[in-house]
């Protein structure tokens, strides 16, 4: 179970999510007790800020935003570089380090047998040594770590170790591993009504496969650390990390040392997308071990190609679908089988299928289906997190099953889509939730076809297709539904600790880390709201373990809902307290009493009195009234039956949609984004400039993983693309010239979230998969729309040129 | 000793032969702002502007992670902790803060620079419209996996309507004529910068194991990555010799070390096609450094300029111990990254021919993302069309073959045949008889035939009279 609590040596093995009495059903609404205070909407709030920039961004601008390479080291800090291994399956026979601690420069070399505490550091399950002991599972594994004066001293001295490992076939095929039952983790099946019955009675069945490509974070800071040991037996880390409660927690047990002899800070990650999740905590464990058998503060950098190597991706599936329709093409019911390539330990391989699980509906009733997620092993590094975990490779086999089911069905992808969304009668998902606001995705369907014109382009790019020989156009919609909140339930907590000074300013700090998405800056502007200030006069110093304990990971969307929620909790209890102390110290009217644009207002009008913020707040502090507080947050009501497979695991969902229209050069295979209009659902956005960029920057980066991001190992299982010069993320080019992205407005949560806000972080992910299915799209008009070609991701030009080829081979006009 | 200016600032340090400019300023000067986000000229995290004495006042952007620091002799550096003055922001960055256009902010410092480099390239007609490719010229090296460039772009449209707020060293009258004034030539005993092509030989003679660099684009991932050791460099960059171009009747005679900037102009009148190859060849920062020399004396298999400068004829002039000799390009390339040069040779310069009147050019590359990417493979193709028949046919491709070459059975499927589908079927097939191409991580095997068989169709198809105008055989982003 992934939690902060000390993990004896034999692990635990339950479930993440425990099997629970499920609770009532019903959706709470806004005015529910509960949404009492959550009720507000941000949009009311018409004195803050809304669209405050980014915290730092004068920072990032002038190059003063210091990230863990940047941060002064203590005089004799040394530099810390990791020895992997270069066979993907093997036994380790020797590991002769002697060469490597008499490299110039160096100072200590460790190796797994060095590790006073725990030596495997898996975060839920074990599985993940911090050094190879006795075998080698992927290229790139950690073998040993050295400490020396330089950075190119540190990284020349790992290549003089002598090791020995006798190879062993190793195993890159998922499809296989999952036959033979190689799994990290069970495998788990959600059953929504007889599927079987479906099936056999459906008019038509279809089935198909796919290949979806896995996806390199490629944050543009790498993974780094910089470790200072303390004056008792403890250590304190600079982290670029999305989970410091976990690093330190991992941290102490592999030192055998306490948790709170570990302090773990974060200012920001220079980008994180889930790639710091877990993959952050081994090394600075092991600049932890070298900076207490030193004494000495240790840094750590991997340098691109061995962040690239030694971390773990996106997860490869290999998806199957056996669907059966009725004659308009709606899906009755069917099977769906996903297997995630999980590379060779658990990691959080068990959440992430799950939620590809989770997400196999996307937006559509699957009927009576039954959905079951395997977990392959494979030798490469351990998958992990990243945007969307899981959701958009499970999203992407009904993506493809509605083109398939339109050109079956000769019909217009969108109106198959159309039918098949979520609709009165047809409201659970296939795990038992009900998906409330259902409607609101009919709307924005329907608002998107009608902003973006896609029946007249659709005519207009059908002309076109019909003239062209070479060129083609194809134009596609894709609707996403996503489930918020942590599929393993107690992660769903955070909390907060606000600090006002006597000359007014405060501090928040919550357990919520900033990699960009602007965070801290949402939470900023939710303490000023609540207190009525500037939001100049409210700071975020850094992400620290000794100020906010026992956090979650900053990942799952739930950054700003969950720490948001913290901070507000903490931010009330500091204005009830100065509103209480104001009522009896000038003894004016509780009831009447606001803190507002900088100051406690008592009364209306000329009747009215006003107390300047740091007037009020000197006064509290000499009447010794606390000017601290801590704030929690836990998600309310959902739950989830691993052995039912049924719950409500999400409180809400979010929802969104794309229309994206390519042009095809079916010769080459090269091809444009030529236009993209979005229409997302933020709820009531707490800041529509950072929920903006988040929804952009999220769909060039789903665009990304669907065509050109393509990981390439040789057959030895080595990574081939492990640097920007053959691992292509999209660049300013890749921009489409038309990119329309409205936020919908006038929708608030229905669930009683932060100022009826909803995530932003994942959800456009997905929206990208419109430039996939507009590929396809353009690529069904070699064949007059009558098939529906094949086209595994990366859709890179090749991939894009090879189907071309092979419906043209098949002979149509 | 290196002597240069640094945002304005005189500075005199000491550096090995292989320090970077990025080593240099977050390591020795303590100026972080410049971030390391891959060491080998890929990203564009390290983003700096560098004004040298030939860059006759324009600020050219570079990699600091590939730049060799001793080239900073003699000029200005500016990095992004330099273009504030006190709390005014550069337009640059205001733009950027009120476009909400960072959102991590790690590659931020190096969009900026970019973005400063456009805005002082334009710093005389603000106003003048922003065309999309000199937009995805000057940016197309950032790489950012947050923002998805919408806000960006805007940023770089509303840098004209910011305060014109000037960096404090830019009111300092003295300052050019300071750096200007320092000299380019190399002080440190391990780093050697001949000025002349006799002192390169002697230096040669001296230092026979020393690589020689000019823009370093490529060879000095041989530093980042493979953590090679010279005791010695000689850089070529300032070579008489190999820094100009020399216009004859018949062609030109381009200088081994002239970048792709200084050559585009040449190319943008002449050969088009060929310049707009180059606005796909690395990025800016690439492109402000990198030679044609090196890009051919790297031989590499892919590399973008061989293929077409193969389809032109192109010679060389060879210098070494033994004297000049001049070789036909095609002579050059032996095997797979083996050369004909001699011990101690170096390519002097490049033999340009000019164009015949009636003769055409056509350059396709094919690469996973369009921008700042090696080449898949890459096609050129030379010919005069004389009435029906097309002469002087001459094909050439990058990445079919382990090395670039002529495929001359394709060329003999078409020397004198009318351009019919007919003619170009038999190409096809002399083409798939002719080549076995890689099979890497760029592409397999597979598609490099496809696709380069294709290429030939798309040659068929604009010139195929039947063909309606409107109908497109590429795209326009792509291909000419």
């Amino acid at each position: 179970m992934r939690t902060l609590t000390k993990r004896l040596q034999a692990s635990h093995s339950s479930a993440e999510a425990r099997p629970q009495a499920p609770a009532a059903e019903a959706p709470v609404q806004g005015d529910e007790p509960l949404a009492r205070e959550a009720i507000a909407s941000t949009h009311d709030a018409a004195r803050q800020p809304q669209a405050a920039r980014h915290e730092s961004a004068v920072k990032h601008v002038t190059g003063r935003a210091h990230y863990i390479d940047d941060l002064p080291a203590p005089a004799g800090a040394l530099h810390a570089m990791v020895g992997l291994s270069e066979v993907a399956h093997g036994r380790l026979l020797r590991l002769d380090l002697d060469a490597v601690a008499r490299s110039p420069g160096v100072v200590d070399v460790i190796s797994a047998g060095d590790i006073p505490g725990h030596r495997d550091i898996g975060p839920v399950f074990p599985g993940d040594p911090l050094f190879a002991e006795t075998s080698v599972s992927y290229v790139g594994q950690p073998l040993f770590a050295v400490a020396a004066t330089s950075y190119a001293a540190a990284r020349r001295a790992v290549r003089a170790a002598v090791v020995e490992i006798e190879a062993l076939t190793p195993r890159f095929d998922a499809v296989a591993a999952a036959a033979a039952g190689e799994f990290v983790r069970p495998s788990h099946r959600q059953v929504g009504g007889d599927w079987v019955q479906a099936l056999a009675q459906a008019p038509h069945v279809l089935e198909a496969r796919q290949f979806v490509g896995g996806q390199e974070h490629f944050y543009l800071e790498g993974q780094a650390c910089l470790v200072i040991p303390s004056e008792d037996e403890g250590v304190t880390v600079h982290t670029s990390n999305q989970h410091p409660s976990e690093t330190q927690k991992l941290v102490a047990e592999v030192l055998d040392i306490p948790f709170h002899a570990v302090t773990v800070e974060n200012r920001r990650m220079g980008g994180g997308f889930g790639g710091k999740e877990t993959q952050a905590a081994p090394w600075a464990c092991m600049a932890a071990l070298l900076a207490r058998r030193t004494g000495r503060a240790v840094r750590l950098r991997l340098p691109r190609a061995e962040d690239t190597r030694a971390t773990g991706k996106r997860h490869p599936f290999h998806n199957r679908y056996r669907l059966g329709i009725d004659d308009h093409g709606v899906i009755i019911g069917g099977d769906i089988e996903l297997i995630g390539d999980c590379g060779h330990s658990p990691d959080l391989s068990e959440a992430v299928v799950d939620r590809a699980m989770f997400h196999a509906d996307n937006a559509y009733s699957l009927g009576a289906a039954r959905v079951t997620g395997h977990r392959a092993r494979t030798h490469t590094a351990s998958n992990t997190a990243f945007r969307g975990f899981g959701g958009p490779q499970g999203m992407m086999i009904i993506e493809r099953a509605m083109d398939d089911i339109a050109r079956h069905r000769g019909e217009d992808p969108l109106t198959i889509r159309l039918r098949n969304l979520y609709r009165p009668g047809r409201e659970t998902t296939h795990y038992g939730q009900r998906v409330d606001q259902h409607p609101l995705l009919h709307h924005i369907v329907e608002r998107l076809t009608q902003s973006s014109d896609y029946w007249q382009r659709r005519e207009a790019i059908t002309a076109f297709n019909r003239h062209s020989s070479v060129v083609k156009r194809g134009l596609a919609l894709t609707p996403v539904k996503f489930g918020i909140s942590f599929t393993a339930k107690h992660l769903n907590q955070a909390g907060a600790l606000l600090h006002v000074y006597t000359d007014g300013s405060v501090m928040i700090n919550h357990g919520g880390t900033e990699m960009g998405q602007g965070l801290h800056t949402k939470i900023c502007q939710v303490v000023a709201r609540e207190l009525g200030l500037e939001l100049a006069a409210v700071r975020i110093s850094a992400t620290r373990t000794d100020k906010v304990p026992n956090t979650s990971p900053t990942a799952a969307s739930s950054g700003a809902d969950l720490n948001g929620m913290a901070a507000r909790d903490a931010a009330i209890q500091i204005r009830r307290r100065l509103l209480d102390f104001a009522a009896e110290h000038y003894q004016w009217d509780r009831e009447g009493l606001t803190l507002q644009d900088g100051a406690l207002i008592a009364g209306d009008g000329d009747a009215g009195h006003r107390v300047a913020w740091g007037e009020l707040i000197q006064a509290a502090y000499l009447a010794r009234v606390s000017l601290s507080a801590t704030g929690f947050y836990a998600t309310p009501l959902i739950h989830y039956d691993r052995d039912s497979g049924q719950g409500r695991p999400f409180y809400y969902f979010a929802y969104g949609a794309a229309v994206s229209e390519v042009r095809v050069d079916t010769l080459s295979g090269e091809y444009r984004v030529e236009r993209v209009d979005v229409l997302h659902d933020v709820g009531d956005s707490l800041n529509p400039a950072i929920d903006r960029g988040q929804v952009e920057g999220g769909f060039i980066q789903g665009m990304g993983w669907l065509t050109s991001e393509e990981l390439k190992w040789n057959a030895e299982g080595r990574l081939l693309s492990d640097g920007p010069a053959t691992y292509k993320i999209p660049t300013f080019g890749d921009l489409p010239p038309v990119f329309n992205v409205e936020l919908l407005e006038g929708h608030p949560n229905s669930q009683a979230s932060l100022y009826r806000s909803k995530a932003v972080g994942e959800p456009p992910f997905m929206l990208a998969i419109s430039v996939w299915s507009a590929l396809r799209d353009a690529l069904a008009s070699l064949v007059d729309y009558r098939e529906s070609p094949d086209l595994d991701t990366p859709a890179t030009p090749e991939r894009v040129l090879l189907a071309a080829e092979a419906l043209r081979r098949r002979g149509t006009p | 000793m290196i002597e240069f200016f640094l945002n304005g600032r005189r500075q005199y340090v000491e550096a090995e032969p292989t320090t970077s400019v990025l080593a240099l300023l977050r390591e020795t000067l303590g100026h972080c702002g410049t971030k390391e986000g891959c060491a080998s000229g890929d990203c564009g995290a390290c983003t700096v502007a560098i004004a040298d004495p030939d860059s006759s006042a324009a600020w050219r952007t570079a990699n600091a992670c590939i730049t060799p620091a001793h080239q900073l002799q003699g000029c200005h550096l500016v990095t992004v902790e330099g273009l504030a003055r006190g709390e005014a922001l550069h337009p640059a960055q205001a733009a950027m803060v009120e476009c909400h256009a960072s959102q991590c902010g790690f590659c931020t410092p190096g969009i900026v620079m970019s973005l400063f480099a456009l805005h002082e390239s334009r710093r005389q007609t603000p106003a003048a419209p922003l065309a999309p490719q000199a937009l995805e010229a000057a940016l197309g090296g950032n790489l950012c996996r947050c923002t998805g460039y919408r806000p960006i772009r805007d940023a770089a449209h509303a840098m004209a309507t910011q305060p014109d707020s000037r960096p404090a060293w830019a009111d300092d009258p003295e300052l050019e004529t300071a750096w200007r004034a320092l000299g380019r030539a190399s002080r440190a005993t391990h780093y050697h910068t001949p000025q002349h092509l006799a002192e390169l030989m002697q230096l040669r003679r001296e230092h026979p194991q020393a690589p020689l660099v000019a823009g370093a684009t490529d060879l000095w991932l041989g530093v980042t990555q493979r953590l090679e050791q010279w005791p010695a460099v000689i850089d070529l960059s300032q070579v008489t010799e190999l820094r100009r171009i020399e216009a004859e009747d018949k062609g030109w005679w381009i200088g081994a070390a002239v970048t792709y900037r200084e050559w585009e102009p040449l190319l943008q009148t002449h050969y088009p096609a060929f310049a707009h190859l180059l606005e796909r060849l690395g990025s800016a920062q690439i492109r402000h450094r990198a030679t044609v020399g090196g890009n051919i004396a790297n031989a590499s298999p892919i590399g973008d300029t061989p293929p077409v400068l193969l389809a032109l004829e192109a010679r060389l002039r060879l210098a070494g111990p033994d004297g000049e000799r001049e070789l036909p390009l095609s002579a050059f390339f032996l095997d797979y990254r083996k050369t004909a040069l001699r011990p101690g040779e170096c390519i002097v310069a490049i033999w340009l021919p000019r164009p015949e009147d009636d003769a055409q050019l056509r350059v396709w590359k094919l690469s996973k993302r369009r921008e700042d990417d090696i080449s898949t493979l890459l096609g050129a193709f030379h010919w005069r069309q004389t009435g029906e028949q097309m002469h002087d046919v001459r094909v050439a491709f990058g990445g079919m073959a382990a090395t670039p070459l002529r495929v001359h059975k394709v060329e003999a499927a078409l020397e004198g045949q009318p351009a019919t589908a007919e003619t170009f079927a038999d190409a096809k097939r002399a083409l798939r008889a002719a080549l076995t191409p890689l099979d890497d991580v760029r592409g397999s095997a597979d598609y490099r035939l496809t696709a380069a068989a294709n290429l030939l169709e798309r040659w068929a198809l604009i010139l195929d009279p039947s063909r309606d105008d409107t109908q497109e055989v590429a795209l326009d982003a792509y291909a000419h």
